[in-house]
């Protein structure tokens, strides 16, 4: 029982302050027919053996470098700069609360508001929210927004977005009665189109005119966006989509196994009323010193209960600051060369693997950032090959497109130096 | 103290290449894509040096109160000491460095640290099955109730309503209309305790669920739950139990055994998972047999030793968030399991409720308490006996601050007036609750003796109170056009 503080003479103590004569005399309000003897669970170990039982279960993973790593899906190995755990693992940030008493809260605050910003100037829209659980949860929560906005209850997406956030929209769209409709055409019922870019396979998407597209329909334009590709294509804000959203993990988070990461959020600011989550927002003292505030909270839960636009409390704080130490530490030059060197080493890879025989790019004609879709002979085998060289090989979409028969995507960044390129090429030819 | 934005110390030239050259052979970005499709203005993020950058930060960091060096009464936030070891088992690369898409056989010990985890969690609370999928508490209560949904709808039984008591957490009644339900409050009796009642009244074959937390709101034990659960249960709705008081009880009783048949709990407050400052959490939900098919995709599963996921799961509701979940969160809240252990996991709420009473007993003669104790691992005060002298439940809580003792939850919930929700758990000292009781008869003297100090404080802090209302003036103006000052982002000019 490590993380206990009272002892006996402690409990003994506070007892007789209470007048009770044992802890059991403060549960008689549970009836005796529910009391348990005990939990069906081992007893507590010591630090050492804890950390024994749950590092061997980390050894019975397998952990491929980072510069062998060739796949992305919506999951990314990048290299993290050293600031951002020096941040994050800062008990002051990392146990902290929500931050419902300002004064005592101003470094969370802050720091917020500063992901706001970058990610507003990311997106290039007026202003971002404190962030989500993540991009599935985003896409989501900014259908809800569409549908709120337009009064519609359709959404339409269209093209490859990331299936796991298909599977998401739907479920949340079953309780919110909006229609998830696959298509690149909105009617007169649309909320909004939604589209990513580049899309799940890495390619590039028409997103001006699928932004013009929504519009003449009277929905809105929701931009699923990679955060890092930003640096080098058209914003969202710059081709007129009304919302974008997204996933963060690349800037600056683990893969962890799928998460925790963080949704990101903004929007025109004819929309900001129907944001969901925190915001965060600057306020006075009487003194006239500036402070951060939980701001335009009436949109809420915890004041519009049953009539608050989303359920969400808590957002991803502590991830927020992960990426927000990220961009602040790569700035605009470190953000671009970061895309910049992904964007290139991933096409001097393309066009060798595309040189493999019987290889061939699956969408020639298509644009691509840093992940890009290959028609392979034998996809399954390519991966187990490339796994038994010690290389965490691409993505075979079909399990998700059953149209993409054969179809591989490998992912490229800045970890994915030329020399692992090379074992990467030498791993197929062999 | 004070600490400019990061915007506004950047320096254009403070902005060195971070990375190597590509040292490939392949085009710049312009070469290949077209003008449309290349970023026109460049990102207005801050050009800073490392140094500066650090600086910053450690400045932020120093401005936030932490359960790391301050006491956390938050009531229903169960602010405790998160063990640094956790932290350590996160970031053990054998967890950290996984990709989601790898294949099952190269993540059998994280599939196996889930399954584990689901299997303590049902121990735990005495259900079935749980889903780990879940964000978020919110998160997991929208996700129970979409499964109480479908559960329904499987039976052809079209249920409309969710009965949410008025004393409820505000993200009850929005999971419930985010579900698709119409929310019907239930009252309270006047001993803090949900009206049988007005239960009986509002239980028709319209209500899908209700949704009860236990020991409730007010730190209460509903000791009728029995009845409860029997009244619910003969209309064909089923009950739903919000976890976020499960630290008063584990190892005493358990919410399967009550009659709920979902259980949602909160890694971040029960299982030691840090806050963050506000995230990320984790919200798994436990079901009962009858709630098993409607899962979200996919599940763990384990077959003679060996993991797998399942997806085949027709009836599930789906998936609620990528990938598997916030696994790291889920590795902390396993690191905790396993150091406790059953017996830590009793003790440690038994304490939390000894803790309880006894700071309850050491300020019941400086505030209101307007329910009858014993209570369980938290009390609601009010600070309605210094209305009188102009004082609200909010000065108290400032003046706490000033006194390096973070708040109470005040204004919640919302059926007692002035309310001041404490709750201390099992990681602080006696004489850390001693001190916090002393700093409350300090107060409420000064109540008396000097009212404006309170109106005043906080004065020990970077900032005062902040002027919420002015605020929310100038967003308006913003959102409705009339200036150009968005307020909820930095976008240059005054500092």
């Amino acid at each position: 029982m490590p993380y206990l503080v009272h002892t006996e003479e402690d409990r003994a103590s506070m007892l007789d302050s209470i007048g009770a004569h044992s802890i059991d005399d403060l549960l008689v309000d549970i009836p005796e027919s529910l009391r348990i003897a005990a939990l069906d669970l081992p007893d507590g170990l010591s630090e050492y053996e804890t950390m024994s039982q749950i590092a061997s279960l980390a050894a019975r993973n397998r952990v491929f470098p980072d510069r062998l790593t060739f796949r992305g899906g919506g999951v990314y190995r990048r290299f993290i700069p050293a600031a951002v755990a020096a941040v994050t693992s800062k008990p002051e940030f990392y146990t902290a609360y929500t931050p419902y008493q300002p004064e005592a809260s101003q470094g969370t605050l802050q720091a917020i508001f500063e992901f706001q910003t970058l990610i507003a100037e990311l997106t290039a829209l007026d202003v971002a929210n404190a962030s989500l659980y993540d991009g599935a949860t985003a896409v989501a929560e900014a259908a809800m927004m569409a549908h709120i906005h337009t009064g519609r209850n359709e959404v339409v997406v269209a093209g490859y977005l990331h299936p796991e956030y298909v599977e998401v929209l739907r479920a949340f769209g079953e309780g919110r009665g909006i229609k998830v409709r696959q298509g690149t055409t909105p009617g007169p019922k649309t909320a909004a189109v939604i589209f990513q870019q580049p899309d799940f396979l890495g390619l590039l998407v028409d997103a001006a005119t699928l932004t013009e597209n929504a519009h003449a329909a009277g929905a809105l334009a929701i931009a699923c966006v990679d955060p890092i590709s930003l640096a080098i294509l058209a914003p969202p804000g710059e081709y007129g989509a009304d919302i974008a959203v997204g996933e963060g993990q690349q800037l600056g988070l683990s893969p962890s196994y799928g998460g925790p990461h963080v949704g990101f959020i903004s929007c025109r600011r004819e929309l900001v009323r129907r944001l969901p989550g925190r915001l965060i927002g600057t306020a006075h003292d009487k003194q006239g010193r500036r402070g951060f505030v939980l701001a335009l909270s009436a949109r809420e839960q915890h004041i519009r209960r049953e009539k608050a636009s989303s359920n969400i409390c808590t957002n991803h704080s502590l991830c927020a600051l992960a990426a927000s130490v990220y961009m602040t530490y790569m700035g605009p030059n470190g953000l671009r060369q970061v895309a910049e060197v992904s964007f290139k080493r991933a096409h001097a890879l393309a066009e060798r693997l595309a040189k493999l025989p019987g290889w061939e790019l699956a969408f020639p004609d298509r644009q691509f950032v840093n992940e890009f879709p290959m028609r392979v002979p034998k996809a399954p085998a390519v991966v187990r090959k490339l796994a038994r060289k010690g290389i965490l090989g691409p993505i075979e979409v079909q399990r998700w497109f059953r149209g993409l028969k054969g179809v591989v995507t490998f992912t490229c960044t800045e970890v994915n130096d030329a020399a692992a390129l090379d074992e990467l090429v030498a791993a197929l030819e062999a | 103290m004070t600490e400019l934005l990061s915007f506004e110390k950047s320096r254009q030239t403070a902005n060195p290449p971070r990375l190597p050259e590509a040292d490939v052979k392949a085009p710049d970005p312009s070469q290949v894509l077209g003008p449309d499709q290349l970023r026109k203005k460049a990102p207005g993020l801050p050009h800073l040096s490392e140094p500066e950058i650090m600086r910053h930060y450690s400045r932020l960091a120093s401005m936030n109160y932490s359960i790391s060096e301050q006491f956390y009464p938050l009531g229903s936030c169960t602010m405790k000491y998160n063990p640094v070891v956790n932290e350590v088992a996160a970031a053990l690369p054998g967890f950290a460095g996984l990709h989601p898409y790898q294949g099952e056989d190269t993540v059998q010990g994280a599939l196996e640290l889930m399954w584990r985890l689901e299997r303590a969690l049902c121990a735990v609370v005495g259900v079935e099955r749980v889903t780990l999928q879940p964000a978020a508490g919110a998160h997991g209560e929208w996700t129970a109730l979409r499964m109480i949904s479908a559960y329904h709808r499987s039976r052809g039984d079209n249920r409309t309503e969710v009965l949410v008591p008025d004393s409820a957490h505000g993200t009850n009644p929005a999971s419930a209309a985010l579900s698709g339900f119409q929310v019907v409050e239930v009252k309270s009796g006047p001993d803090g305790r949900i009206s049988l009642a007005d239960l009986e009244s509002r239980l028709s074959p319209r209500v899908a669920a209700l949704m009860l937390t236990n020991p409730n709101t007010l730190g209460l034990f509903e000791r009728q739950i029995l009845d409860i659960a029997e009244m619910v249960h003969a209309t064909g709705a089923m009950l739903y139990y919000d976890g976020a008081n499960l630290n008063a009880f584990m190892g005493i009783c358990r919410p399967g055994d009550m009659g709920f048949d979902a259980v949602h709990m909160n890694l971040h407050k029960t299982f030691t998972t840090p806050h963050g400052g506000g995230g990320p959490g984790a919200g798994p939900v436990g079901v009962k047999a009858e709630l098993v098919p409607f899962l979200p995709t996919p599940t763990v599963e384990r077959t003679n030793g060996h993991l797998t996921l399942d997806y085949k799961r027709p009836r599930s509701i789906g998936r609620v968030r990528s990938f598997y979940g916030n696994f790291g969160m889920l590795v902390r809240a396993y690191a905790y399991v396993v150091a406790m252990g059953g017996d830590g996991l009793t003790q440690a709420s038994r304490d939390a409720v000894l803790s309880a009473n006894y700071l309850r007993k050491q300020v019941e003669n400086d505030l209101e308490m307007p329910h009858e104790g014993p209570c369980m691992h938290e009390f609601v005060a009010s600070a309605q006996n210094l209305a009188h002298e102009g004082v609200k439940a909010l000065d108290v809580a400032k003046a706490l601050l000033d006194r390096d003792f973070y708040a109470p939850t005040v204004y919640f919930p919302l059926v007692v007036p002035e309310a001041i929700m404490v709750e201390p758990t099992e990681t602080e000292s006696k004489a850390t609750l001693d001190a916090f009781a002393a700093a409350i008869k300090e107060i409420v003297a000064e109540a008396k003796s000097n009212p404006q100090a309170l109106h005043d404080a906080p004065q020990n802090l970077p900032v005062g109170r902040l002027d919420e209302v002015a605020a929310a003036r100038r967003i308006n103006a913003y959102l409705q056009g009339l200036s150009e000052d968005p307020v909820l982002r930095w976008k240059g000019g005054e500092k």
